[in-house]
């Protein structure tokens, strides 16, 4: 990415405004040319085709008799699976609602669910919303139309709502003796319909779309999702995927907040003590890592305590940030 | 202070509206839960699920038991048709599952809903075929027993018996089906010749009675009361005398 790229982001009398640490603020990242587009969107890409991978993945298996060393890829789809046969996996949120039933559960399940808990509480907990969920390809879609069309939103709903959400789910679980989110789950609707075939859960996804889209801004996924509310609880202190944050570099422009479709997440005065965003809520996208004008934030995978990462980000020189910017 | 209390009380009250708005939404949600599990006693389930309940409550919907089944029998309910969303069943008809003695659904199920306290396939009791004797050719008097002979389970699942007929001296053939041995399989009702099929699977308790306590056929078990009743299987011991078949041989009733 060229330098060119950059511009500058003029205040409302015209003059090119200043970060707070002297630098000059710029637009979002948005260069003309394919290569330069690439970079910025690279992140998206990488989503698109991890999504559609893995329904891929459940489909060949399903109708194409998809195997390895014999046995099918990859059997039954994201509320429970098998991989080669060997590797069981399932929703643990899913699970959890059936425990609450008071079915106990065969172990096979218990230890599918164990393995996705692990999985997912090592990484970040909503990797799975952006990184794996059919919804969010609607989702998406809904968001970036809104942008296009300039949508205000309708509702203000606060996004504590989901874990409300969560918890009537767990509790009508136990009180009607089913999986009470399984039972209306609009992510289950459209994964299972696009492997097994068409129904009418289309109206539910359909229900997401214009939500997202007239009502109010990522209104499924960041205000109402019980399984994103589940997944922003998973990892939360375990998560070991983070998008760091470099103070010196950053001109508190705030362009990552428009794009950020969890905004909250990137309260800059948190940032600044931290580091780092904090894990839970953020679902590691990564709009904001490829659109930073300043490269100011970026993902950071640390095995161990995340206290190192600290002066290697804040130490940021201008010719540092302008290697980085042209890979 | 008074800031304090009036705090206070913004907070009560928001956590309050908070929750009722919640408690909105679940209640419309409990309904449709309730209407779903409650409105659908029509669907025929994979071989070992045990009752409605205990499947629809460890049932995590993921068609592991689908994709196991080789004869494509099974099938996970699209939203919006007459069984719960995202739950295996299957239509007889269309196809019916053709008992595997190794029963892989069973083995694919990772929650135990297709339960493993099914060793035998024979033991499982996935529905009850029913004749719907108006419209059944052999009870009508044609030759068919196609039922009977395609069951997997002849003569414990379905028998045939003679009948004597009003119209003429032929005997009837009529298909039987015993509730104890029937698996609801479906074969039957897949194979039934007529256009609409007159032998159909039923969930069990659709369309089975029960006797109660309080009745006693004496004839039949082996309590004090009854032991003066023994008489009567000198009754049957005359009927293997002059067995059914031989009436047409014995022409003095006409």
């Amino acid at each position: 990415m060229n330098e060119s790229d950059l511009k500058p982001k003029l205040g409302r009398d015209g003059e090119p405004m200043v970060g707070t640490n002297g630098r000059p603020m710029h637009e979002l990242l948005d260069p003309p040319q394919l290569r330069g587009k690439i970079t910025v969107w690279r992140f998206v890409i990488l989503r698109r085709i991890t999504q559609i991978g893995i329904l891929l993945l459940f489909f060949g298996t399903a109708h194409w008799g998809w195997s390895l060393a014999g046995e099918p890829l990859l059997s039954g789809n994201l509320s429970g699976s098998e991989f080669a046969g060997l590797i069981p996996m399932a929703d643990p949120f899913a699970v959890l609602q059936i425990v609450l039933t008071r079915a106990i559960p065969d172990t096979e399940v218990l230890i599918g669910a164990a393995l996705i808990l692990a999985l997912y509480g090592l990484i970040a907990g909503r990797v799975f919303c952006v990184w794996v969920c059919p919804v969010n390809l609607v989702t998406d879609l809904a968001g970036w139309l809104r942008r296009r069309l300039h949508i205000k939103d309708l509702l203000h709903l606060p996004r504590t709502t989901r874990y409300l959400v969560l918890v009537a789910a767990l509790l009508l679980s136990a009180i009607t003796a089913v999986a009470a989110f399984e039972w209306i789950s609009p992510i289950g609707m459209l994964h299972r319909e696009l492997i097994y075939g068409i129904g009418l859960g289309w109206i539910a996804v359909l229900g997401i779309f214009i939500l997202d889209l007239f009502v109010i801004r990522h209104g499924w996924c960041g205000h109402l999702c019980p399984l994103g509310a589940f997944y922003s609880i998973i990892g939360r202190r375990t998560a070991r995927l983070v998008v760091a944050f470099d103070t010196a570099s950053c001109t508190h422009c705030g362009e990552c907040a428009t794009v950020c479709p969890e905004p909250q997440v990137l309260n800059l005065k948190k940032l600044e003590q931290t580091g780092w965003v904090t894990p839970g809520e953020c679902s590691a996208c990564g709009r904001c890592v490829g659109s930073c004008p300043e490269a100011s934030l970026e993902f950071h995978w640390s095995l161990g305590r995340r206290d190192g990462l600290e002066p290697k980000f804040t130490q940021f020189s201008p010719e540092i940030i302008s290697q980085r910017r042209s890979p | 202070m008074t800031t304090n209390r009036k705090s206070r009380r913004e907070f009560l009250l928001k956590t309050l509206q908070g929750s009722a708005l919640t408690a909105t939404g679940a209640l419309g949600w409990f309904y449709l839960i309730q209407q779903q599990a409650q409105a659908s006693p029509h669907a025929v389930r994979p071989p070992g699920a045990e009752s409605r309940e205990e499947f629809y409550a460890r049932c995590i919907k993921c068609g592991q038991c689908v994709q196991a089944c080789p004869f494509d029998t099974l099938d996970l309910a699209e939203a919006g048709s007459y069984v719960p969303v995202g739950t295996p069943y299957f239509v007889p008809r269309q196809t019916p599952c053709y008992l595997c003695p190794d029963i892989p659904c069973q083995e694919a199920c990772p929650t135990g809903a297709i339960s493993e306290t099914l060793e035998k396939i024979e033991d499982s009791r996935m529905g009850l075929a029913v004749i719907d004797i108006e419209n059944c050719l052999s009870w009508q008097g044609l030759r068919c027993e196609i039922c009977y002979r395609e069951c997997p389970l002849k003569d414990t699942a379905i028998s045939v018996e003679h009948q004597p007929r009003r119209l003429s001296k032929h005997a009837m053939l009529v298909p039987l089906v015993h509730s104890d041995a029937c698996t609801g399989c479906g074969i039957c009702e897949k194979v039934c010749p007529t256009q609409q099929a007159a032998i159909r699977i039923v969930p069990p308790e659709l369309v089975q009675g029960e006797i109660g306590e309080h009745y006693r056929l004496g004839w039949k078990s082996e309590t004090s009361i009854t032991q003066d009743f023994k008489s009567s299987t000198d009754q049957s011991a005359k009927d293997s005398e002059n067995p059914a078949l031989d009436y047409l041989n014995q022409d003095n009733e006409l």
